[in-house]
């Protein structure tokens, strides 16, 4: 099996025009002992019919959140795509397309990648917003080294104990080795201590990086973090979820300086990880230290409004190792899902998402006090994740997963994995897809393995 | 046909109260009763409001305004424009991959887990190395981390190394991954060729030297003939090799970077394995490392059991930690590996044999049209040259490039790589049949022969033309905003 349209008359016949006698003479350039005379070692070929054949045989093995209802969260979301994100973002022309370096073959994705920089201004209330990075992790790594660019604060990066833990070790990961101290505040009950931040926070803080809602669901005072951060002038980074925004104050009008998000809640498939879309906003004063690819409005030489790709002058083929950052390339395709998915929720779409999982969640609380499958700790203010202290007669978080998933739960995420010494608590999110049915299944069984049962 | 229907913005084009995507029971839900106020916003965010239709017509006829490698031949440098299965769409559509979460337990994902351990054993054996991670979400982000694996490597042997070499004709992804990594990146001159100038190369090889890092085949579609003495060489001064894995594409099953000397490299699979490009992304940048590197790669790594299971191990005391979050870009990690499982062994040669005939037969097909310098025993790509035409008939190379779209072909890669004056880059790849080179070259042959000022104001046919560029970056507009 092959995708070659070559003949072997095709071949011979291009070999002649060339004056090569044989495909393997084309490889006279590389010297006979950097060769490689044998085949690689990998599985034959096959056709699709086999192909398909082995794909299910692979998904056979596999089990999905469209089989086990999903009450699994902590950074990854089971949320409802409308049919019409997967028809449009799946038409060849933008599937198939390059990077628009040449804006007059590129313009449909071009306009539809400023029209998602619009669309997450508008969702942030931020001013400028590039067009994607890879995922959340590496936007709050992106975001820390666009607060530390210029920057002549030598203190450390200051970080939530709250953080998505990915972010935090990506971040750490990445910066080793530029010299970038970071500290976590001290932990306290589930969200950040005001004092504890303030007394933590000085003139030498770059920044601040506070995760609302916070990994485990609660919401953080963001208005109070902001004014700890503008006090100090240090920058106040808020890593957000964009489907909390149908409902909670935006960065921009709490008076963030730089938003980052996961975005996979807009429209990507949970796909076991990726790909997903790392969302970066800014206020304009930061535009020209914002990394990755950014679309521009232009004119074009008859006057007619066009897009480019704009201050590529930030950028690594230009600026090489003087450049904001070494990306590349944008997750196009799914900010084009994010974009049209938002256009397709529109803001009473977006506000009844945000309200559905709220609501939801709540139920999910209710009926799991009710079943007796322990504690939720719900506090503080929360938006629609939160933590299941399970009884002492149950066993720990990570069999108690273990044990949902053959009764058709993703039960949730056991925190001891991220929280050292968290065996009983289980992070449980809840999204617009659950229904009741499912809900009250689930604090049925969970509730009976909960109590020993 | 007038197309003008699809012009304006999205936010240009909605009605106030217009809907989609509704849960109608959930309109009712009292935010306030859950959520003290003071964290609620009182509107919602004021995005566009639009009917399912108003959206459907808008992106279906944006798409319309791309090229693309199901549209249009594609000859892109450096791009590796080749044809992506439409299989490959239909089987990471199953839910049993699109709707998996990354953090269910891993007894419910074997398959996935199984598959991907295999897809690191399988790129490893065609890197010719030992150990490969499939994190890096992009070439670029699987440069950063195979030299932050480096750096960890000599921190771990006690030694400090604060040097990266890379040739000027390199990526300028290289240097930018090098400084992120705490390198400070060294430029190694190149000859005309882009071949690495040995004199420049010894002179500037110390015992500060971490990592050489260099893309073979090159930018030119050159294989680096002095690679091995190159790699001993960096290796006698206790340094390591990265290769640069853009152009794979051209030695598939042919040679492999390990048994020529590199220690580490990335794969683009979005290239070479061809997950689609999507416009811009998203990309996936596997590393392959050398046995000694492996305990520094990003965690989790995948093992197998005793029982055979497959498990993700997040023990990983010398890993350099996670680059992202989660396992990768595993849709196209998967796209990748039925590739590799259609075409097997032979197949994937049969991959750079044709890809590199293509492009034989193409530069032939141009040699009489276009200046084309450099050797004529280049692999997969080579690079004209407009710098005659420049001159003479003061057409550029974008020149050659614009009026290229109106004959619908996408244009080359121009003006790099910066070896090359005027340059465009072209990389055929093994999709494209005889007659479809024939046909470009046809229409070079006419555009050349065109009056230059029909050139100078190309293109002519698509929906703009040559875009003002310093109106977009003097007076950056980057949004749309109400007036």
């Amino acid at each position: 099996m092959s995708y070659l349209p070559h003949t072997p008359e095709q071949v011979a016949s291009m070999l002649r025009t060339i004056g090569a006698p044989s495909l393997e003479a084309l490889f006279a350039g590389i010297p006979a002992k950097d060769r490689l005379h044998r085949p690689l070692e990998l599985p034959g070929p096959m056709g699709e019919i086999a192909l398909s054949g082995l794909a299910d045989a692979v998904a056979a093995r596999n089990r999905s959140a469209r089989e086990l209802a999903c009450f699994l969260g902590a950074g990854a979301y089971d949320h409802f795509i409308p049919a019409v994100v997967d028809s449009l973002a799946g038409r060849a022309e933008f599937v198939t397309a390059y990077t628009p370096y040449q804006a007059e073959a590129s313009q449909g994705s071009l306009q539809a990648f400023f029209e998602f920089q619009t669309l997450i201004c508008q969702l942030t209330g931020m001013d400028v917003t590039n067009a994607s990075l890879y995922e959340g992790s590496s936007a709050v790594a992106e975001a820390i080294m666009m607060a530390l660019s210029g920057s002549d604060r030598d203190g450390p990066v200051l970080m939530s104990p709250y953080l998505h833990p990915h972010h935090g070790e990506v971040a750490r990961t990445c910066l080793a080795n530029l010299g970038t101290k970071i500290e976590t505040v001290p932990p306290d009950s589930d969200r950040i201590h005001l004092a504890c931040l303030r007394s933590s926070v000085s003139e030498a803080t770059p920044c601040v990086v506070v995760q609302h809602p916070n990994i485990l669901g609660n919401l953080e005072e963001v208005h109070e973090i902001s004014r700890i951060c503008k006090e100090k002038g240090a920058l106040f980074i808020v890593c957000y979820n964009p489907v909390s925004l149908g409902v909670l104050g935006r960065p921009g009008d709490y008076g963030a300086d730089i938003a980052v998000a996961e975005g996979q809640g807009l429209g990507s498939p949970l796909a076991y990880g990726g790909p997903y879309l790392g969302l970066l906003s800014c206020r304009s004063a930061l535009t020209r230290k914002i990394p990755g690819r950014l679309v521009g409005q232009t004119v074009d030489r008859r006057g007619k409004r066009c897009w480019v790709l704009a201050l590529q002058t930030r950028e690594q083929h230009i600026r090489r190792e003087k450049a904001t950052s070494n990306i590349c390339t944008n997750q196009g395709l799914y900010a084009l899902r994010a974009a049209i998915h938002l256009a397709a929720l529109g803001p009473a779409g977006l506000r009844e998402t945000a309200l559905a999982c709220m609501s939801k969640a709540r139920e999910t609380v209710e009926q799991l006090r009710v079943a007796g499958a322990g504690e939720p700790l719900v506090d503080h203010p929360w938006f629609h994740e939160f933590v299941l202290r399970l009884p002492p007669s149950s066993p720990t978080a990570d069999r108690v997963v273990e044990l949902m998933v053959e009764k058709g739960f993703l039960a949730g995420f056991p925190l001891s994995r991220w929280f050292a010494g968290r065996e009983r608590d289980l992070l449980v999110a809840v999204t617009e897809k659950r229904t009741s049915v499912e809900i009250a299944s689930f604090a049925e069984s969970l509730g009976r393995l909960a109590r020993g049962g | 046909m007038d197309k003008n229907q699809s012009a304006g913005l999205l936010f240009e084009i909605g009605q106030p109260g217009r809907r989609c995507h509704a849960i109608p029971e959930a309109s009712r839900v009292d935010a306030a009763a859950m959520i003290p106020g003071r964290f609620l916003s009182e509107s919602p965010p004021p995005l566009p409001e639009l009917s399912e239709l108003d959206i459907v017509r808008h992106f279906t006829n944006l798409s319309t305004l791309n090229m693309a490698i199901d549209c249009n031949f594609y000859p892109l440098g450096s791009c590796t424009m080749k044809y992506n299965p439409k299989r490959h769409e239909r089987l990471v559509g199953s839910h049993r991959f699109a709707e998996q979460h990354p953090l269910q337990p891993d007894s419910t994902c074997q398959g996935t887990l199984g598959v991907l351990h295999e897809m690191e054993r399988m790129l490893a054996e065609i890197a010719g190395l030992d150990a490969c991670s499939l994190q890096p979400s992009a070439g670029a982000q699987g440069e950063l981390t195979s030299l932050l694996v480096a750096a960890a490597w000599f921190r771990h042997r006690g030694e400090a190394r604060s040097k990266v070499l890379i040739p000027d004709s390199a990526h300028g992804t290289n240097p930018a991954s090098a400084a992120l990594a705490g390198f400070q990146a060294v430029g190694v001159k190149s000859t005309a060729d882009g071949l690495v100038d040995m004199e420049d190369f010894a002179a500037k090889l110390d015992d500060d030297v971490a990592v050489f890092m260099i893309t073979n085949p090159n930018t030119l579609g050159l294989f680096e003939p002095n690679i091995r003495r190159i790699a001993d060489m960096v290796h006698a001064r206790g340094g390591l090799v990265y290769l640069d894995g853009a152009n794979m594409n051209a030695i598939l099953g042919i040679a492999r970077p390990g048994d020529f000397g590199a220690d580490m490299m990335h794969f683009n699979v979005h290239k070479t394995f061809t997950g689609p490009h999507g416009a811009g992304g998203p990309g996936s940048g596997p590393i392959a490392v050398r046995a000694m590197l492996e305990p520094f790669l990003p965690r989790p790594r995948i093992i197998v059991g005793a029982d055979g299971a497959f498990r993700l191990d997040e023990n990983r005391p010398l890993s350099i930690g996670r680059v992202r979050s989660f396992h990768g870009n595993i849709g196209v990690i998967l796209r990748g590996y039925f590739y590799i499982r259609t075409l097997g062994a032979e197949g994937l040669a049969d991959v750079s044999r044709h890809a590199v005939l293509n492009a034989r037969y193409l530069r032939s097909l141009l040699a009489g049209l276009i200046e084309i310098p450099g050797p004529d025993n280049g692999l997969h790509e080579f690079v004209a040259s407009a710098r005659n035409l420049r001159r003479e008939k003061r057409v550029s190379a974008m020149d050659i490039a614009k009026r290229l779209l109106d004959y619908g072909f996408h244009s080359p890669t121009v003006y790099f790589p910066l070896v090359v004056p005027e340059a465009l880059m072209m990389e055929p790849t093994e999709t494209e049949s005889p007659e479809t080179l024939e046909a470009f070259a046809k229409a070079l042959g006419n555009i050349l022969a065109e009056d230059p000022e029909i050139l100078r104001q190309a293109p002519h046919s698509l929906p703009i033309s040559r875009p003002d560029e310093v109106k977009a970056t003097k007076e950056p507009v980057l949004r749309w905003k109400a007036d």
